[in-house]
């Protein structure tokens, strides 16, 4: 066991090292550079000015050199400086963290907890009107996009039946504290979290059903039933078990995404989470930052890839996860 | 040159700060005092020093932090700010300004006449891209004469001098903090410290910026606010939704979409105004690259503008906001002229002839986009239709901002969308999009079509530096010369409404409107 994590480690370092070098070659290949926005924002610019920026964000020297920096940056666990926004990338993206764990945790939670429950009831409920229900709603919520759902509950639950705010972490000027800025912002939370929590319903709960139905065919759930075991057991016991498998595959997939952010529900809602920060570094080629970003994503992706293979063994004893 | 000799200008130019200080009065009754306005601005700024940064939303935010020696009316007559009086040679060389007494810094210090002379003569000079070229090209000598008095020497008489000392242009910065430092990477640009009305409280990004009341401020009844809270909504329907709501009171201009406004100004208690521009005046184009071809021939440009319906585009694109332009020099900027300049109305049958006359054979054209949002998106297929209708061929190319940036600046385009502040007289902001010493790469905003016309240089040379009696006739003769040849397509002095509750009074009494400091707004 400790051998397979310090093999799945090493590989996991080597993964990181070359989605970084991927990443700066990627965000370099883009147009435009900091100092053209910079200088763009100004309304106006000299070219010796635009050069000094140059030179003050190290874009004058040759490609490898910066990228060799980026590097050495990264192993020693420095994220770089913002010039542009005057912060360390670290602090940038710590002050964000938060508020997106809040959101992507929760939707996670909810879609996960109502997902997979929705899909075992309509798988046995197949073919009945409960069904029905649940496919179709999981259908729609998984074809509309997340944006235009996001739009419409605003009109509705904000501006038509007034009963939660449409943007924002907390009311702003409202200068609650303790338990009343809880309560605020859990106010705030509800219509992101469900919006982004809704979209991964869908897709857990078509997994699930589709897989309880494929495993509730096997032969081996055929002989329990022979055996006279009581149709709950089969389910709990023979059938979600093994249905499960691909549900944890995704679940981990967007635990990886946790920290990533949601950038269009963030955006629309007015989130301050990292999916925003990523997009307004991008919109502004704040490189330090969107490297910044995409490195801590990119190794919450490979954590968790890791957890979820250690989730699969628990689940399933038969994977040898160290083979 | 000595005080003593300053003569009839002077006195003019003190008479004419006395009025403008009466000026700055609430106009809209007796203005109650606490409170907080919630504004939206857009997109969120990366920082709010604004020495350092001259995003719009940086200006919106921090004009409010930090001031300037002038504020100017709606006419563009300067005001008093720091400065509490000016003379002016007789000569037009030499500027001597005189401080308000008893101003402090945010931190406690006291604000001098060497901050002034940090700022303008150091700060500035080395990082401001619009202060820059004024003060290398302009300025002989920038002294301090005793605490409160600071003398600008030029090198000669610059006519838009008077206009360069706005919030956004000249920001005074302290120098007790910045002195010997690492101006980009110093601290307190995180926790900017100005003399303006309001103080840096909090900025949570991702949500909102919070300033305080200044309560050691130099104007004793002012601001009236107890603090003013910019918040951050990025996604343009929500950021009206928000003000449906009734979660703010402001939205700033193009914070929504235009097709938005008139829907949210038949709201109870909203209201829309289009002052606070003058200033800026922003002027909408479109730059053909005249290297490029057919774009080169004069009479193909024409041929362009008869074919382009610019009603169409202010009237439905713009929502009717907007004033469709003669030439170069916007009309609410000084020195604009329409006489004897040509008139383009919409006529597609003399667009059709002149593009026979033209020579063009039906080559495709290149339209790089702005990519500032929908309206502007609209606005270029409106025109690839106008061109269509009269046998133009023309694709639309979509970028971002930084790759439209790039892509202008190495001249890498056909034709594309620009928009320009004038910065109220054109030696400062218009002349840089037709001279040809502005023909530079890495620039966005210089003469990027690559324009040259050597009397159009010389007109504009010899305007910037003649005395002000002289300048109009200069830039009557040039708007006449540009509206012949066309160097730019010239679409719209634009309009930015800003929406915002009926209750919310003396919201925009200067120039730059939303830009400046909030000092004399209230809430009924």
């Amino acid at each position: 066991m400790l051998r397979f994590l310090a093999s799945r480690l090493a590989k996991g370092v080597v993964v990181l090292l070359a989605i970084a070098v991927l990443n700066f070659a990627l965000i370099r290949a883009a147009p435009g550079d900091p100092a053209t926005v910079m200088a763009g924002e100004a309304g106006a610019a000299d070219e010796v000015f635009v050069q000094q920026l140059r030179e003050r964000f190290g874009l004058d020297r040759p490609m490898v050199e910066q990228l060799g920096i980026y590097l050495k940056g990264i192993l020693t666990l420095d994220l770089g400086f913002s010039y542009r926004q005057g912060r360390s990338v670290a602090s940038l993206v710590g002050e964000r963290l938060p508020a997106t764990l809040l959101l992507t945790g929760s939707a996670f939670a909810i879609s996960l907890l109502l997902g997979t429950a929705l899909g075992a009831l309509a798988a046995r409920r197949a073919g009945t009107w409960a069904d029905t229900a649940i496919t179709t709603a999981a259908l729609l919520f998984y074809a509309t996009p997340l944006f235009w759902i996001a739009l419409m509950s605003q009109i509705l639950f904000s501006l038509k039946l007034g009963l939660v705010p449409n943007v924002g972490y907390e009311t702003i000027g409202a200068g609650y504290t303790g338990l009343a800025r809880v309560l605020d912002i859990l106010h705030h939370l509800i219509l992101p979290a469900l919006t982004l929590g809704l979209f991964f319903t869908a897709l857990y709960a078509r997994m699930m059903r589709a897989s309880m139905l494929e495993t509730a065919g096997s032969d081996y759930v055929r002989t329990a039933r022979a055996k006279g075991v009581s149709p709950s057991v089969v389910t709990r016991r023979h059938v979600a078990r093994n249905a499960i498998l691909p549900v944890v595959t995704l679940a981990g997939l967007q635990a990886g995404q946790i920290v990533g952010g949601a950038i269009l529900t963030e955006t629309v809602f007015a989130w301050p989470g990292i999916g925003r920060l990523m997009f307004e570094a991008l919109a502004q080629r704040d490189y330090q930052v969107l490297l910044g970003v995409f490195f801590v994503s990119s190794a919450m992706v490979v954590l968790f890839n890791l957890v979820t293979d250690l989730v699969y063994r628990a689940v399933d004893p038969r994977i040898q996860v160290g083979g | 040159m000595k005080r003593s000799i300053l003569g009839a200008a002077s006195i003019a130019a003190l008479l004419a700060c006395a009025g403008a200080a009466g000026a700055q009065q609430a106009a809209s009754g007796s203005p109650k005092k606490g409170g907080a306005l919630q504004v939206v601005v857009t997109p969120e700024p990366p920082m709010l020093m604004q020495g350092l940064n001259q995003n719009g939303p940086t200006n919106m935010i921090a004009g409010n932090i930090y001031e300037s020696l002038l504020r100017y009316d709606e006419k563009l007559n300067p005001m008093p700010s720091l400065a509490k009086s000016w003379e002016i040679s007789p000569d037009q060389t030499v500027y001597t300004f005189k401080l308000q007494e008893g101003v402090t810094w945010h931190d406690g210090k006291p604000f001098t006449a060497d901050d002034v002379v940090f700022t303008l003569d150091k700060f500035l000079r080395e990082v401001h891209p619009r202060w820059r070229p004024i003060v290398n090209a302009q300025v002989k000598a920038i002294e301090k004469v005793d605490d409160l008095t600071v003398r600008v020497s030029l090198k000669q008489p610059f006519g838009p001098f008077m206009l360069s000392q706005e919030v956004a242009s000249a920001p005074m910065i302290p120098k007790h903090v910045y002195e010997g430092t690492d101006f980009r990477a110093n601290p307190a640009n995180n926790t900017p410290i100005g003399t303006g009305p309001m103080k840096f409280g909090e900025w949570r990004k991702g949500s909102f910026v919070k300033l305080v009341r200044n309560e050691a401020y130099w104007d004793k009844d002012r601001p009236h606010f107890d603090e003013m809270y910019f918040q951050f909504i990025p996604d343009a329907a929500a950021r009206a939704v928000a003000y449906e709501t009734g979660k703010v009171d402001v939205l700033t201009g193009g914070a929504v979409e235009i097709f938005d406004v008139a829907r949210l100004a038949k709201l109870p208690n909203s209201c829309v105004t289009t002052k606070g521009w003058e200033m800026f005046a922003p002027h909408a184009w479109i730059t053909p690259n005249t290297t490029r071809g057919i774009l080169g021939n004069k009479t193909f440009r024409q041929a362009m503008m008869y074919a382009i319906d610019r009603d169409f585009g202010r009237d439905v694109i713009w929502s009717g906001y907007g004033k469709i332009p003669t030439g170069p020099i916007s009309s609410k900027t000084k020195f604009y002229s329409a006489e004897g300049v040509k008139i383009y109305k919409y006529d597609p049958e003399m667009a059709k002839k002149l593009v026979k006359e033209s020579g063009y054979k039906g080559e495709k054209l290149q339209f790089l986009g702005l990519p500032y949002g929908e309206t502007w998106q609209r606005w270029a297929e409106a025109i690839k239709q106008n061109f269509a209708d009269v046998g133009i061929n023309m694709d639309i190319v979509s970028t971002d901002v930084p790759g439209w940036t790039q892509r202008t600046s190495n001249f890498d385009f056909d034709l594309t969308f620009n928009f320009l502040y004038q910065l109220g007289d054109p030696a400062t902001g218009v002349a840089r999009s037709y001279v040809s010493t502005n023909i530079v790469k890495g620039n966005p905003f210089g003469n990027v079509g690559s324009y040259s016309n050597p009397e159009v240089d010389k007109l504009f040379a010899e305007a910037a530096i003649a005395p002000a009696e002289a300048r109009q006739a200069l830039y009557t003769k040039v708007q006449q010369i540009l509206a012949e040849e066309l160097p730019v397509l010239w679409l719209l002095e634009l309009d930015f409404p800003t929406v915002y509750r009926c209750n919310v009074k003396d919201l925009v009494t200067t120039a730059i409107g939303i830009n400046d400091s909030a000092k004399n707004v209230w809430k009924e």
